[in-house]
């Protein structure tokens, strides 16, 4: 596979556990031997150098803080390594506590931390050495989901504010969405998509990246024709609907991907469905629906004051908003 | 009985580790549960210590054995030097802490030994697949079946000077004449290595199998070197490991007295090799020998309160 960073972004790797995400990573700091191929940093090949002598540094997983130093040992780690003199070493230490919100707690052991701290000193452990490069490897994982959405904000913060490339890997869609400027959808060691969240999200161009990122109803669809970067498509019940062309896709059996919340109850919608089931969530409205083909069909609502909620076993018919049929490459 | 500083100084451990237990209900049953833990401290480690106290300031019975009549002879015997015939003016008796400067040396070298083979053997062990381990374990300890006593004379067998290790090298051209090993410091250095060495290794496996080996890769990443990262990292962070070790090791080759006897002659005389001695025949001097006990108890107690204590400030930092 090929996969160009830009400097300065904030780039997530994303997938499902096993997809080679976290391989990719431990390529890319060092722990793992390329066996083929080529990585280079800023144009410089880095492949043969040993994880100490590569510009990048790593928030892992467990965080994998010394047991034995305390919190400020423990960020001075690295600029001690790289052989910055004590008194500089000590004020970076402090600037990087101060910016992770812990610079009280620079005495303390990381035994003696919550799950949140740790985090915090680990993220600044890994950015106080000045690294060009920061790879984090699923750092919110363990933490609970308060936490974790607070933390989005700030790595986001962080990462604008220090202008060094975030490689951040997760199988956490909403995590990926939420604070990506470019994210790489992988699968099976391969990677399916790489785009902006908006991108991956609205314009999957494969099942797999449409069914993993959010839910989306996956449709069969018969490609009549494409011209002028359009394509005719019959959906199964014979709805024929015009939809933006995928590269690659001629005329032919095909699938689209309709998302949900893009559905609205129109008495003059496009397709015929029957209501199944009402899932209330707060705020929104699940309706399981059936096509005319016997497929399932998801609507979301949102659950404003004027929504006529459908009883199940009703016969509606939906209307597809402009844009939300996809055409998918297979 | 030739051995007595060895359960004493062992012993010590016991009550510190027990102590800890706490009873959360059935109190009625505390009692009657605690009894055998007691009668085992209580049969062999307070009476034996407390005999061999007592036996230290007894007064000493000629062809072994011991009169009841108190007295300090013994520890006069072990510090105070007055001449041949005791008319001369007290002074430093050296000869026995010559003994017991040499058995203390001698037991740190062995100890150092060990940790310096028994590390990388450890850490060989502990970083095989899990399925392997238990057969390197196995293997170690398997030299550990046959007695002790056993395993010290074979040793003296392949070191003499026309035993199989000097025979080969002979042969071999390695060397032109025997190496001469047997009879000194080196083969008592042998003899405790191989004797003690599982002592150190276990207690480090373990260590090291604990050890979560992604703090070494956290520390390449912030760009230690190798050796940075065994000194800082992995060193710290199994030291309990290391100090059980040589504690289990240096505490029994102080008080040994086989290999220094089989191994190291006359010359190379030790604690336990002194305190064998009071015990034997009608050379003898029972209360001598039992205050030779007590002074290496002693003397182990304050190294493992010491360790203890710098182990506390350890964690209390």
């Amino acid at each position: 596979m090929t996969l160009d960073i830009a400097d300065r972004a904030f780039f997530t790797l994303l997938g499902p556990s096993g997809c080679g995400k976290t391989t990719l990573l431990r390529l890319i700091a060092g722990f793992e031997d390329l066996t083929a191929g080529e990585i280079a940093l800023f144009g410089q090949p880095i492949a043969g150098l040993p994880p100490d002598r590569r510009p990048v540094n790593t928030v892992f997983q467990n965080y994998a803080l010394f047991p034995h130093m305390t919190v400020a040992q423990n960020v001075e780690f690295g600029l001690r390594m790289k052989g910055v003199p004590e008194p500089q070493r000590r004020a970076r230490a402090v600037r990087m506590l101060e910016m992770v919100h812990l610079a009280d707690l620079a005495g303390r052991l990381p035994a003696e931390l919550s799950g949140g701290q740790q985090q915090r000193v680990a993220l600044a452990r890994a950015l106080a050495p000045g690294p060009r490069v920061l790879l984090l490897d699923e750092p919110l994982s363990a933490l609970d989901l308060k936490l974790r959405q607070a933390m989005r904000v700030e790595l986001k913060a962080i990462q604008e504010e220090t202008g060094i490339t975030f490689v951040f890997v997760t199988h956490d869609q909403e995590e990926a969405l939420s604070m990506s400027d470019s994210i790489a959808v992988m699968s099976a060691g391969r990677i399916q998509q790489v785009g902006t969240p908006r991108e991956i999200y609205e314009a999957p161009v494969n099942r797999f990246v449409a069914d993993f990122i959010g839910e989306t109803n996956l449709v069969p669809a018969e490609v009549e024709r494409v011209e002028c970067g359009t394509a005719r498509v019959v959906l199964p019940g014979g709805t024929a609907l015009a939809c933006p062309a995928a590269p690659g896709v001629g005329p032919g059996a095909h699938h689209v991907s309709i998302r949900p919340e893009r559905v609205t109850l129109s008495p003059a919608g496009e397709l015929a469905a029957t209501v199944e089931r009402v899932v209330y969530l707060g705020s929104d409205l699940q309706l399981m629906t059936r096509l005319a083909d016997g497929a399932p069909f998801a609507v979301r609502l949102q659950n404003a004051a004027r929504v006529a909620v459908p009883a199940p076993g009703a016969a509606v018919r939906l209307h597809l908003e402009e844009g939300a049929v996809r055409l998918l490459a297979d | 009985m030739a051995g007595a500083g060895q359960p004493g100084a062992a012993g010590g451990a016991g009550p510190a580790s027990g102590s800890g237990a706490e009873a959360v209900g059935y109190r009625r049953l505390v009692v009657p549960l605690l009894v055998p833990a007691w009668a085992v401290v209580g049969l062999f480690m307070v009476l034996p210590v407390a005999l061999m106290v007592v036996y230290s300031f007894l007064t000493r019975e000629f062809r072994g054995g011991v009169t009841w009549e108190f007295t300090l002879a013994a520890y006069d015997q072990f510090f105070v030097n007055r001449g041949l015939f005791g008319d001369e003016p007290p002074r430093l008796e050296w000869t026995y802490i010559t003994i017991f400067w040499r058995s203390i040396w001698q037991a740190a070298l062995a100890t150092l030994l060990c940790l310096a083979i028994g590390f990388p053997t450890a850490w060989f062990i502990a970083t095989r697949p899990r399925a392997s381990r238990g057969v390197w374990l196995f293997l170690i300890t398997i030299p550990y079946w046959v007695n002790l006593l056993i395993r010290t004379v074979s040793l003296r067998f392949i070191l003499r000077d026309n035993g199989p290790l000097n025979e080969a090298l002979l042969a071999l051209g390695v060397i032109s004449k025997p190496l001469g090993i047997i009879n000194t410091d080196l083969a008592v250095q042998l003899g405790l290595f191989y004797s003690y060495l599982p002592f150190m290794v276990l207690p480090i496996y373990a260590a090291v199998e604990r050890y979560d080996h992604r703090l070494s890769e956290a520390a390449a990443d912030l760009h230690a070197g190798r050796w940075t990262i065994l000194r800082e990292i992995v060193i710290p962070a199994i030291r309990p490991g290391i100090v059980a070790g040589c504690i289990l090791v240096f505490v029994p080759c102080l008080g040994a007295f086989l290999a220094p006897d089989l191994l190291g002659g006359a010359r190379n005389f030790m604690i336990g090799s002194l305190i064998d001695e009071q015990f034997r025949g009608s050379q003898g001097n029972w209360p001598f020998g039992a205050a030779c006990a007590v002074i290496l108890m002693t003397m182990v107690l304050a190294v493992l309160i010491a360790q203890a204590r710098a182990a506390l400030r350890g964690a209390g930092r």
